[in-house]
């Protein structure tokens, strides 16, 4: 059985890497938005924001921040995600989910290559 | 919503933009009096009466962005369909507390699926707010307060997708333990 004193040890590891994410590299941190209003719920956006987590996890991407927001306003579309690059470019994928993250995970996050075919310039 | 954690997970999210920096949330399941019970407190801005009169109306809503707000009135609804019951109180400034029931062995009710997932992600939304989860089941009880897994972490964000995945193991153990979440 598991115990939060495990904790600590996860603690020990990543505080190396978190105080220098912290202080110098804001600047180059990739954001995934996530909408998670009652659209992007009934959507299913929960699996997509889980998939994203462990996908950044796994691939230890350190440059990257999964993060949460409301209702964008196209909720037929839902579940939607904003990736923002550094530089400010946004890209909105829609009817995402959790097959869809890993693509956009390897293919965007990782590689640096908009999946167009996601995108809600492709939405039907 | 497909499974109760998703409206739990909805709800929660009403907190969260209340402003509240504490959400309690439980899930209670009893085979033996043939009841899953959700309740979700905060202590956040709370709610006017007149909102509060308005919060299980579709067409109510406090958002710019579109004309509905569902989120209450769809899990209101559930309990309804379900021989449940529910209720809503809030104070300006103290806070809300909503309370859902269902009627356990009811065809209607959704399973409530992955509790896990609901959990972590709040943390994952919102890491700077003290959740409270508790479980609850005929044969025992298991609670998660997020002010202890931070005492362990010192400054590491509870956040970090390091921490979530290994609280998923650790939320799934437990509820294993007590037989929670199945139904």
């Amino acid at each position: 059985m598991k115990s939060l004193e495990e904790l600590r040890a996860i603690k020990a590891k990543m505080q190396n890497s978190v105080q220098l994410r912290g202080v110098e590299d804001e600047d180059s941190v990739t954001r995934v938005v996530v909408g998670m209003a009652t659209c992007g719920i009934a959507a299913g956006a929960r699996p997509v924001l889980n998939k994203f987590i462990e996908e950044v996890q796994n691939r230890g991407l350190k440059n990257v921040l999964v993060t949460q927001t409301g209702c964008i306003g196209v909720c037929r579309l839902e579940p939607i995600v904003e990736v923002i690059t550094p530089t400010g470019e946004k890209t909105t994928y829609v009817k995402m989910n959790a097959d869809k993250v890993a693509k956009v995970v390897h293919e965007h996050l990782v590689n640096n290559k908009v999946v167009d075919e996601y995108t809600i310039a492709n939405a039907d | 919503m497909k499974e109760l954690s998703l409206n739990i997970l909805d709800i929660a999210q009403n907190s969260v933009k209340a402003g509240a920096d504490r959400i309690d949330i439980s899930v209670s399941e009893s085979v033996k009096n043939d009841t899953v019970g959700i309740t979700i407190k905060d202590n956040g801005c709370g709610m006017s009466q007149k909102t509060l009169d308005s919060v299980t109306d579709p067409f109510f809503t406090t958002r710019t962005t579109r004309k509905v707000g569902l989120g209450i009135p769809l899990l209101r609804q559930l309990t309804l369909d379900t021989e449940g019951s529910f209720d809503i109180s809030s104070k300006e400034g103290e806070g809300t507390s909503l309370r859902a029931v269902c009627r356990l062995s009811h065809l209607d009710r959704p399973p409530i699926g992955d509790i896990t997932s609901t959990v972590t992600s709040l943390i994952s939304a919102a890491p700077e707010i003290r959740y409270v989860y508790t479980h609850e089941t005929d044969s025992g009880a298991f609670t998660l307060d997020t002010d202890d897994v931070k005492e362990m972490l010192g400054g590491v964000s509870v956040s970090e997708p390091e921490v979530l995945m290994w609280l998923t193991e650790y939320i799934n153990e437990n509820l294993e333990s007590i037989d929670g979440g199945k139904i």
